[in-house]
């Protein structure tokens, strides 16, 4: 059965907090902070981008179990910040783990669901017994504009998740989406800035998509809420999951570990899997996972996940790579006139 | 660098591939088609390093080449893998931090770009073992 | 084989020389040269020119035909050759002109050294002076030249009793020294402060550690000893030429603070000249930095590894002392336009040997010049007796 064969994080150790942004640009932090639900966010080192974070977060799940680079015959990369605008990050993946040259690839675009978007593409490979196995990672060095209401969550991080179908870690029993043509956000080709909908990007983008594609899975496998242990929703920030799975009936201890954007901000093609893959680091066998990620532009994607015993065997070692609590603590913070700097938003003479 | 040199030297650089000579069992990183010792009777093979080892000496550039302008100070060391070769590095830690005798592991990075329209250069850098 | 003697030596002052060009910096030392030497251009069999990167400074590239046409050889078809070995290029240059007198090809040849370094911006010129080093596997991953050397410091630091003052001396000493030599970039005297409080590199070596960028050119002439009379009253005799070389990557070295191509060079020079360490009564060696000066006098054998420093502090190597040390100012003090260099050394030892180093005389009958390329990968040793 079609499902995780293993995963992996990477989160870069910087962070920058909240309020250091308000003060740059004179908003309230404790306004902005009860608002969003978030404290701080991620922040790339010089050397870091979407590809290093891609290759880290394949390469810690290819620490956690043995898997043969050559019998990985797709890898997608999900991102809004790929660093080329032609030539795959996917590529770069795959010489970084080894599995070129007998390969496809792709990078692909769907806002913050590129990379659940990649989930799916690999299962359908794995499904159809075309490929072994099948990587898809989404990972984000999320740019928000300056003074902008985004430069608060938008942040940088990634995972992979390995698709096979034989002794996986969790079963992915079933996969539904819910896609429209909704311009809640976008970016033109060229500009250096995602734009927004303002309070658009609420109820028509995010709660119709997110709500849209879960009670079709509600509905296609026959479940409620109760029926699952755990349940991770796309975090932008952490108003947006905590109602959203009020909505849906969810309780607040089922979110719990996998809401980590209070402390990471919003990375973006990673947020929804960084969400699975702490919910993972602490699943049981036996767990039922639900999740449901959302792309602006807009679309949501929906998994119905079973945690198996390999999970807790011998052949899968969660401590061969840091779980994504580990990732999460001893940061360095920067002020900031470093951040602006990691970030690229300083212009440089060219 | 050229994009023909970046190129063929990927697998090297991204993933610490070197050589062995099998007749004397020395291994070599940067790799080497010749083995010093035995020369023409050396029999070369690659060999794909661990990625482990340890400061041997270092230092912080503070004044860099434009390509590596800005993104100083940086960390430059010289690490010996377990295997025993050595190569020359940089190593993302906080200056402070760095040590003779420290245990590092390889990671991924961004090393260079050929301006803001050029390729990319990723290849490998070191952290401290925690 | 002949014994080679050098009859003439030129030197351009060193420094920033904006209004003038490559070719002229090399006719201005091969005009002072030929002058010395008593001796017309057509005279002249062949050339050899020491050379870094005039393709990088300049864009030019095919030097030896360059600096002959500029040198007015052209119309004589003289044979010019363009050596290159880093910052050996000049001591390298030197080397190819004596074997062509001593092995009976040529008979009256011009060695000589040039380098214009300022046409381009310092990120720049970093960037080039990179590439005497590993540029795939040690400039691509971020080394730069003061970065290398400033590595071999950090270890020699943490292995032997050398302290940052000691380091500092011999700046200060080099500086000494070229406030005395008219031809020298630096002509003010530091002391270790100055060297402390400058700005960092790269830990440890701070900028007064470092030699400058330069624009300067020298130019010898050298013949077979049994003509030499012909030309000048005072020829010195080439004793020794060695050369050797090393892995190009400081990684590869067998050990990082010793510089192996060094104590070969050395060894092979004082076998050919049959001479002792105690016979030497100055040397120029090559100082990039103060830490290849501490490395250079050790690994040449005149102290122990680990000693150099102390002996620097003591004074030994100063003016005055037991083993002069670069009484040209060195590097540090003189400048270092790279091609040049070598020359420059050739020249400071032979008119220390004629008795014409004016305010800065060692008493002297035989010098010996030690010139480096790139960490230590290729070194020149000559030897020369009055």
């Amino acid at each position: 059965m079609v499902g995780i064969y293993s995963y992996g994080v990477y989160i870069p150790r910087y962070r920058i907090k909240v309020p250091e942004i308000a003060r740059v640009w004179g908003g309230n932090a404790n306004d902005v902070m009860r608002g969003l639900g978030v404290f701080e966010k991620s922040v790339p080192d010089l050397d870091e981008d979407t590809a290093t974070i891609a290759v880290e977060a394949a390469r810690a799940a290819m620490r956690r179990r043995t898997v043969d680079p050559e019998a990985i015959g797709a890898i997608y990369v999900g991102s809004e910040s790929h660093p080329y605008a032609v030539k795959p990050t996917a590529c770069t993946v795959g010489e970084a783990i080894g599995a070129t040259p007998n390969m496809t690839a792709a990078d692909y675009e769907f806002a913050c669901k590129a990379g659940t978007a990649g989930i799916q593409t690999c299962m359908g490979m794995v499904k159809s017994r075309m490929i072994p196995f099948g990587i898809a990672i989404g990972a984000d060095v999320a740019q928000g504009a300056p003074g902008d209401a985004l430069e608060y969550t938008a942040a940088a991080g990634g995972a992979a998740f390995v698709i096979g179908d034989e002794n996986t870690i969790a079963e992915i029993n079933e996969t539904c989406s819910f896609t429209t043509d909704t311009p809640d956000f976008w970016r033109r080709e060229g500009q250096n800035y995602p734009r927004h909908g303002g309070r658009f990007t609420g109820d028509p983008g995010y709660f119709k998509h997110v709500q849209g594609a879960a009670r079709l899975m509600f509905e296609k496998v026959g479940t409620d809420p109760k029926d699952y242990d755990y349940a991770i929703f796309h975090q932008p920030n952490a108003k947006f999951p905590q109602r959203v799975a009020k909505m849906l009936g969810f309780t607040e201890e089922q979110i719990r570990p996998g809401l980590v954007v209070p402390r990471l901000g919003n990375t973006y093609s990673g947020a929804s899997m960084i969400g699975l893959a702490a919910t993972l680091d602490v699943a049981k066998p036996g767990d039922r996972i639900f999740v449901t990620s959302f792309g602006s532009g807009a679309g949501s994607d929906a998994f119905d996940i079973t945690v198996n015993d390999t999970i807790d065997s011998a052949e899968f070692d969660r401590t061969a790579a840091p779980t994504v609590e580990k990732l999460l603590a001893n940061p360095t913070y920067l002020d900031y006139a470093l951040y602006a700097k990691h970030k690229g938003k300083i212009v440089m003479q060219k | 660098m050229s994009v023909s040199r970046f190129w063929r030297k990927i697998p090297q650089r991204y993933n610490l591939v070197g050589t062995q000579c099998t007749t004397c069992g020395r291994y070599f990183f940067p790799p080497r088609s010749l083995c010093p010792d035995c020369r023409r009777d050396g029999n070369i093979i690659d060999h794909r390093f661990n990625g482990e080892g340890t400061v041997v000496t270092y230092t912080v550039i503070r004044s860099a080449s434009d390509q590596f302008e800005h993104t100083t100070p940086y960390v430059l060391a010289i690490v010996e893998l377990d295997e025993g070769p050595r190569l020359t590095t940089q190593v993302a830690c906080p200056p402070e931090e760095v040590k003779i005798g420290m245990r590092v592991k390889s990671i991924f990075r961004r090393i260079a770009a050929d301006g803001e329209s050029g390729t990319i250069h990723y290849g490998t850098k070191f952290v401290p073992v925690e | 084989m002949r014994d080679v003697a050098v009859i003439g030596v030129g030197c351009t002052e060193f420094g920033e020389h904006w209004s003038t060009s490559f070719r002229d910096l090399f006719v201005k030392a091969g005009a002072l040269a030929l002058e010395d030497a008593g001796l017309s251009g057509e005279t002249l069999d062949a050339l050899y020119v020491g050379n870094m990167s005039a393709g990088r400074f300049i864009e030019q590239e095919h030097i030896g035909a360059l600096i002959a046409d500029y040198a007015g050889l052209a119309t004589n078809h003289t044979a010019s050759t363009r050596v290159e070995a880093a910052c050996a290029s000049g001591g390298l240059a030197f080397r190819q002109a004596v074997t062509a007198v001593a092995s009976g090809m040529e008979d009256i040849v011009v060695a000589a050294g040039v380098e214009k370094m300022t046409d381009v911006g310092t990120g720049a010129s970093v960037d080039m002076l990179a590439s005497a080093a590993d540029r795939e596997w040690e400039g691509f991953a971020g080394a730069t030249f003061p970065g290398l050397y400033a590595m071999i410091a950090t270890d020699y630091m943490h292995r032997y009793p050398l302290t940052r003052e000691q380091l500092a001396q011999v700046a200060v000493k080099n500086h000494e020294n070229g406030a005395k030599n008219p031809i020298a970039q630096f002509r003010n005297r530091i002391t270790v402060d100055t060297v402390l409080n400058s700005s960092l590199v790269a830990d440890p070596l701070r900028l007064f550690d470092c030699s400058p960028i330069t624009d300067g050119a020298a130019a010898v002439v050298v013949v077979p000893l049994d003509r030499a009379r012909e030309f000048t009253d005072s020829p010195v005799r080439v004793l020794a030429s060695a050369q050797a070389s090393d892995t190009i990557a400081l990684h590869d070295r067998r050990d990082i603070s010793t510089l192996d191509a060094t104590v070969a060079a050395g060894k092979r020079a004082f076998a050919q000249s049959g001479l002792a360490h105690k016979d030497i009564d100055l040397v120029e060696v090559h100082d990039c930095f103060t830490i290849a000066e501490i490395c250079a006098i050790e690994d040449l054998g005149f102290c122990k590894k680990g000693e150099a420093g102390r002996l620097t502090a003591e004074g030994a190597t100063a003016l005055g002392g037991e083993i002069p040390v670069n009484t040209s100012g060195g590097l540090k003090a003189c400048g270092h336009p790279v091609g040049a260099t070598g020359i420059k050394q050739i020249c400071e030892v032979v008119t220390q040997l004629r008795g014409d180093a004016v305010g800065r005389q060692v008493d002297a009958e035989v010098g010996m010049t030690h010139n480096v390329g790139g960490t230590g990968a290729t070194v020149v040793v000559h030897i020369l007796g009055a």
